[in-house]
């Protein structure tokens, strides 16, 4: 794990990347590296995040500043702009059940091809995609997703790179932390080792590639 | 009583003792308004808690604790959080008792349409496809009718959710239930009778014997 500005960790994104970003409604969102993202300009991206936010918060900020070519996700409902940005055909978005969304992710972070669901048999989201019958039930084969980059936003980092989560804020970011290829973190505090409890650690350290300092320097 | 004060009454007392309950947005919400603490019922949110509490007084919100739209909840003694994998592992897995969801349509098999409208409402379909096919019991909770058309319908013209039927339709006029896969007509709203509710259903109802009216 390696400590850098946001500024640096950005500036290794390339434009056309494929990232994924953690949170929910924009809550565990990592909002400085959107932040910078925006502000270096970084078109043409691939995201995969679990909704849209809003206009103004999270993932939504990549919206605003038009910078997203393809999106996959579960819900744009709350956003008007990511909405309008599909139905002109300025986004290709790819809606997907969130059960699905977070297995995918799993799977691609654990060295699996996919997973077999039974969400989404019988309806629009089995088209073109392989049934499997387990013990008589059937399946959907989905397959596995990754990134090149997760942005991923913690409540406590150590020295090391030892990630712990509060509250409702974990939700996709330690499977993220899984499947990308570099993967970069903020935090809300950033801690001497051990302060975490080997316990409460809940991605180690070794996923960590780049931790974002805290000082405004 | 308004019609969204029956339903979610009705709702409430489908609820038992210690179950694991997901209540969709919407009508569904209100059901927790109507259920005792004593029966000690923990509420999930998707996003990654179970017992979750009230919405927090005014400054009293905690930025990292919210619900599946963003907003300020509160947690519970007892709660618990957790990621996304496993809050949809307990959804899928059937460790949730009870998920009680909107709906835009139920057809005459139960099977339920709520989450696309082709050309007008494509939000996305976030965790009720996952719901519907895992939770151990599907309650939906909806009007049973919207602009004077029939929400019960022969057959879904929508996007259906699951192919799997729903246990349970509750709405401000009726309560419907599939045994044998055929919505029957199981209790009326108070003051309603069973010719008022076949007359604005569109799918055909059996019934069966004395149809008892709603105890809320």
């Amino acid at each position: 794990m390696k400590a850098v500005s946001v500024e640096e960790a950005v500036a290794m994104i390339p434009t056309g990347a494929s990232i994924m970003i953690g949170g929910f409604m924009g809550v565990g969102t990592p909002e400085r590296l959107l932040d910078e993202v925006v502000r270096q300009k970084k078109s043409n991206l691939t995201i995969i995040s679990n909704d849209a936010a809003t206009p103004g918060k999270g993932v939504g900020k990549l919206f605003d500043a038009a910078l997203v070519s393809r999106l996959t996700a579960t819900h744009i409902g709350l956003n008007p702009k990511a909405q309008q940005q599909m139905l002109t055909n300025q986004v290709a978005i790819d809606l997907i059940p969130q059960g699905t969304f977070a297995e995918r992710i799993r799977a691609g972070g654990c060295g699996l091809g996919g997973v077999l669901t039974p969400t989404g048999v019988g309806t629009l989201v089995a088209e073109g995609k392989r049934q499997i019958e387990v013990d008589g039930k059937p399946y959907l084969l989905e397959t596995a997703l990754r990134a090149q980059f997760a942005l991923v936003h913690a409540f406590l980092a150590d020295y090391l790179g030892n990630l712990a989560y509060a509250l409702t804020s974990r939700n996709f970011n330690p499977v993220m932390a899984m499947a990308a290829d570099t993967v970069i973190v903020t935090a809300e505090h950033i801690v001497p080792v051990g302060v975490i409890a080997p316990d409460h650690v809940m991605t180690p350290a070794p996923l960590v590639d780049y931790l974002i300092t805290n000082s405004n320097g | 009583m308004d019609a969204q004060e029956i339903i979610a009454r009705r709702v409430a007392q489908e609820l038992r003792p210690g179950n694991l309950v997901n209540l969709g947005i919407g009508i569904p919400t209100l059901v927790s308004n109507y259920v005792s603490p004593d029966l000690k019922v923990f509420f999930q949110s998707e996003n990654g808690l179970i017992g979750t509490g009230p919405i927090p007084e005014q400054g009293l919100e905690h930025p990292l604790l919210t619900d599946a739209g963003g907003r300020p909840i509160s947690a519970l003694p007892g709660a618990s959080t957790f990621d996304s994998a496993m809050s949809f592992g307990l959804i899928r897995g059937g460790h949730v008792d009870v998920t009680v969801l909107g709906g835009l349509q139920v057809d005459a098999h139960g099977l339920l349409a709520n989450w696309m409208i082709p050309g007008k409402m494509v939000p996305g379909m976030g965790g009720a496809m996952d719901l519907v096919s895992g939770a151990k019991r599907v309650i939906v909770a909806m009007q049973h009718a919207a602009k004077g058309k029939s929400k019960i319908v022969e057959r879904c013209n929508l996007p259906l959710t699951s192919s799997r039927p729903v246990s349970l339709v509750v709405t401000d006029l009726a309560v419907i239930g599939f045994p044998d896969g055929k919505a029957t007509l199981l209790e009326t709203a108070p003051g309603i009778g069973v010719g008022e509710v076949l007359a604005v259903t569109e799918a055909e109802l059996v019934v069966g014997g004395t149809v008892p009216e709603m105890k809320i």
